[in-house]
C-alpha cells in the first residue's frame, strides 16, 4: 500500500445519472473532504453531493452597496464641495442628474466583485492539481463525469472506499498521487 | 418547406441543408441537431480552433488579410487625424458632429444584441441562446471597441482625452458630473468592463477543454493560462454559476442604460429633432435591431465555415429573426410617433425639423433609412423568409444599411438646419469614409481572430441544454420511460 504518496481516487463515471446516483451514495456514506467534476453543471448534482448555496451573493452585496454609496458621496463632494460649479441651473446637489454615473458605478462594482469573489472563493487560478496527473481526467472537460475523495478524509480507507466507488457504478477507479 | 428526422438526415451537414426537422417529442425544433453526444459537440466546435497554425485555410488567410489590411489601413488614418485634425473631415458649423459621432452610435448599437443574448435571454431562460451567446457577446467587446474608437478620435485633441476621466484639472475643477456626456464616458466604460468579465467567465470552462485536449505545448501553455486551472469540480461550478447569473442580472438593465445614456447625448439638448422623451426606448429597440441583424451577418457564413449547423440551427435563426420583426415594428412606430409628437405638439421648429428631415436635403438618406428599417423587417412574417438562410443573410445587410443612416439622419439632419437662416449649411463628407471603413476592418479582424483561436460555441453551456445532461434521462426512442420514472419518483418524494 502506497499509503504514503497517496492524495486520493479518482472515479470515472459514463453518464449524468451514473455521476448523479454515486455522489448520493458518498455523501450518504458521510465523507466530507470529496468533490465531484463535470463538463458542464449537472442539474441537481450539488444537492446529491450536499453542497451548501455559494456565499458569492453576499460579497457582491457588500461591495456593491459600498461602491454605490461612495459614488454618490463622491459626486455630491466632487460637484458641490471641492470647487461648488452651477452648470445649467441645476442646484450643487442635484440627485436626478448624478444617478446615472450612480447606476454605473454600482453595475461595475458588483459586477468586477462578482467576477474577482468567484475565482478567489473557487481558490483559482490553480496552475496544479493532483487529479491533472491523469490521463482519463483529460476528459472531464469533454464527455466524462469523476468523482474524487481525498486520503485526508477521516472516512478514507483505500480498499472500502475503491469497494464504494466500484460498486456505485464508476467504469474505472485509480489512485492518485500528490 | 421539406421536413426531416434526425435519422434520415446524411451526415455531412454543410451538404445536407437547413431543412426543418420533426422533432420527436414537443413538435419543435431540437436545440442540437443530428443526434450528437457530448464528445461530438467538443469535435465541432474545437476542430476549426485545433488546425495548425501552419495548416489555416486559404481562404482564411485572405479574408483575415482583407480585414488587416483594412485595420492598418485605419490606424493609418487615425495617425493623420493625429496629425492634421477633425479638419480632414466635411464637419462645419453648425454640422458639429456627423460621421464620428454616427459612427460611434452605430457601433455601440451593434453591441447591445450580444448582451441582450447573454444577459436578458439567461434571465429568462431561454436555452437556444446557448449556440449563439459566445460570439454573439465577441461582436459587442469588439463593437464597443470601435464605437470607443470613434468617440475617442472625435475630440479633437486626441492627447487630452484624460480630461473625460474623472480626475480634477489644474483648478481643481471635476468633471461636470451632471452631464450627458460625462455619463456617457461611464456608460460605456462600463458596458466593455463588464461585458468583457462576462465573456471571460463563460469561456474559462472553454478554455479548459482546450488545453485538456492539446496536442502541443504552446496550445496547452496558453489555454492553460486562460483556463486558470478549470477542472470542473461541482464545489467550483456552485459559485461559478451564481457569479454568472449575478453577472446576468447587472448586464440585463445595461442592454438598456447604455443606450438610453447614448440617447441623452441627444436628448437633453435643445435641439428640435433630438429634444423628444421618446429617445431612450427609441435607442434601445434600434440598438437591439441592428445588434440582431449583426449577429445574421457574422452568424450565417460563419455556421457555414465552421461547419456548426448542427448546434446554430435554423430554430435559431428563426428566434433571431423573430427578434428584428419585434424591434424592426418598434423602430417604425417610433419614426411614426416622431412625427406625431412634431405635429402635436404644435411646436413650429420641430414641425420643420420633421417636414425637412423626409423632404429636405437629405431625403434620399431618410428614405434609404425609412426602405431599409421599416419595410425589410415586415418580410419576416412569412415563415418561408424568417427560415431562409440567403434572405436572412439579406435582409441582415439592409438592416446593418438602414441602422447606419438612421444614426447619420438624427445626427446630421437635426443639425444642418440650424435657428438662424444664416447659420444653414450642408454637411459634405470629406475623408469620413476611411474611418467607417477601417472601423469595419479593425470590427473583423478581431472577429475573425477569435473564430480562429477562441471556441466560438459555448460547449459547455450547450452541453447543459442537450436532453442527455439531464441526471434523470433515460434516452429516446424504446428507452424512453424517462419522463414516466421520474414522475412517478417525484410522486414518491
Amino acid at each position: 500500500m502506497t499509503a504514503k504518496s497517496l492524495w486520493g481516487v479518482l472515479a470515472q463515471y459514463e453518464t449524468p445519472a451514473a455521476v448523479f446516483h454515486a455522489c448520493e451514495k458518498v455523501r450518504d456514506e458521510g465523507y466530507q473532504q470529496w468533490d465531484s467534476c463535470a463538463p458542464f453543471p449537472v442539474h441537481g448534482l450539488e444537492k446529491a453531493m450536499g453542497v451548501k448555496p455559494s456565499k458569492l451573493p453576499w460579497a457582491v452585496l457588500i461591495v456593491g452597496v459600498l461602491g454605490s454609496s461612495l459614488m454618490l458621496f463622491f459626486q455630491t463632494w466632487a460637484m458641490g464641495n471641492a470647487y461648488p460649479f452651477v452648470v445649467g441651473g441645476k442646484p450643487l446637489f442635484s440627485l436626478p442628474a448624478f444617478v446615472p454615473i450612480w447606476y454605473e458605478i454600482t453595475v461595475l462594482s458588483s459586477c468586477v466583485t462578482a467576477f474577482l469573489a468567484n475565482w478567489i472563493m473557487n481558490g483559482l487560478p490553480q496552475p496544479y492539481h493532483p487529479a491533472f496527473a491523469s490521463k482519463a481526467f483529460e476528459r472531464v472537460t469533454d464527455d466524462k463525469f469523476f468523482i474524487m475523495i481525498e486520503a485526508t478524509d477521516p472516512k478514507f480507507d483505500l480498499e472500502k472506499t475503491t469497494a464504494l466507488l466500484k460498486s456505485s457504478g464508476a467504469t474505472m477507479v485509480e489512485e492518485l498521487e500528490p | 418547406m421539406a421536413t426531416a428526422t434526425a435519422q434520415t438526415l446524411p451526415n455531412d451537414i454543410n451538404t445536407r441543408g437547413d431543412v426543418v426537422l420533426e422533432d420527436p417529442i414537443a413538435g419543435r425544433e431540437p436545440l442540437v441537431r443530428g443526434g450528437h453526444d457530448f464528445h461530438a459537440v467538443t469535435e465541432m466546435v474545437c476542430k476549426f480552433n485545433e488546425v495548425e497554425v501552419k495548416k489555416t485555410p486559404k481562404s482564411f488567410l485572405a479574408g483575415l488579410s482583407l480585414a488587416g489590411a483594412v485595420a492598418t489601413m485605419f490606424f493609418g488614418y487615425v495617425g493623420y487625424l493625429f496629425w492634421e485634425g477633425p479638419g480632414i473631415w466635411g464637419n462645419n458649423n453648425p454640422v458639429g458632429w456627423a460621421w464620428d459621432i454616427v459612427n460611434f452610435v452605430f457601433w455601440v448599437g451593434i453591441g447591445h444584441a450580444g448582451t441582450l443574448i447573454s444577459a436578458i435571454l439567461y434571465l429568462f431562460r431561454q436555452k437556444w441562446r446557448t449556440s449563439i451567446n459566445r460570439y454573439a457577446e465577441a461582436m459587442t467587446i469588439f463593437a464597443v471597441i470601435c464605437a470607443s474608437m470613434c468617440v475617442a478620435l472625435h475630440t479633437g485633441r486626441i492627447w487630452m482625452d484624460y480630461y473625460l476621466f474623472p480626475l480634477p484639472n489644474q483648478m481643481g475643477l471635476w468633471p461636470n458630473f451632471r452631464s450627458p456626456l460625462e455619463w456617457d464616458v461611464f456608460a460605456v466604460n462600463t458596458y466593455f468592463a463588464v461585458s468583457l468579465l462576462f465573456w471571460f467567465t463563460g469561456l474559462v470552462p472553454d478554455f479548459a477543454t482546450l488545453r485538456d485536449r492539446a496536442t502541443n505545448k504552446w496550445r496547452q501553455r496558453i489555454y492553460g493560462f486562460l483556463a486558470l486551472g478549470w477542472r470542473g469540480s461541482m464545489r467550483h461550478w456552485v459559485t461559478y454559476e451564481k457569479a454568472y447569473q449575478i453577472l446576468a442580472a447587472f448586464s440585463a438593465p445595461l442592454v438598456l442604460s447604455v443606450h438610453t445614456i447614448v440617447s441623452f447625448d441627444f436628448a437633453v439638448s435643445q435641439l428640435p429633432g433630438w429634444h423628444t422623451t421618446i429617445f431612450p426606448p427609441y435607442f434601445v429597440a434600434g440598438a437591439i435591431f441592428s445588434g440582431f441583424a449583426m449577429v445574421n451577418t457574422l452568424m450565417l457564413p460563419a455556421r457555414h465555415f465552421l461547419g456548426l449547423k448542427d448546434l446554430v440551427t435554423v430554430r435559431h435563426l428563426e428566434n433571431i429573426n423573430k427578434v428584428i420583426l419585434l424591434t424592426g415594428t418598434l423602430v417604425g412606430y417610433a419614426y411614426g410617433m416622431e412625427f406625431f409628437v412634431a405635429a402635436y405638439s404644435g411646436n413650429e421648429y420641430e414641425g420643420f425639423t420633421f417636414i425637412n428631415r423626409s423632404f429636405g436635403p437629405y431625403w434620399w438618406a431618410y428614405w434609404i433609412m425609412l426602405s431599409c428599417n421599416v419595410v425589410t423587417p415586415q418580410l419576416f412574417w412569412f415563415k418561408k423568409i424568417r427560415t431562409s438562410v440567403g434572405w436572412s443573410f439579406v435582409l441582415s445587410i439592409f438592416v446593418n444599411i438602414g441602422m447606419w443612416f438612421e444614426r447619420f439622419v438624427i445626427t446630421v439632419t437635426s443639425l444642418h438646419r440650424d435657428f438662424l437662416v444664416s447659420s444653414w449649411d450642408y454637411f459634405v463628407p470629406v475623408t469620413e469614409v476611411f474611418f467607417l471603413l477601417g472601423t469595419f476592418g479593425l470590427f473583423f479582424t478581431l472577429f475573425l481572430l477569435f473564430v480562429r483561436f477562441f471556441p466560438v460555441i459555448a460547449m459547455s453551456e450547450v452541453k447543459g441544454v442537450m436532453p442527455e445532461a439531464n441526471p434523470h434521462w433515460e434516452g429516446y426512442g424504446d428507452h424512453g420511460h424517462g419522463h414516466a420514472a421520474h414522475a412517478a419518483a417525484a410522486e414518491v418524494h
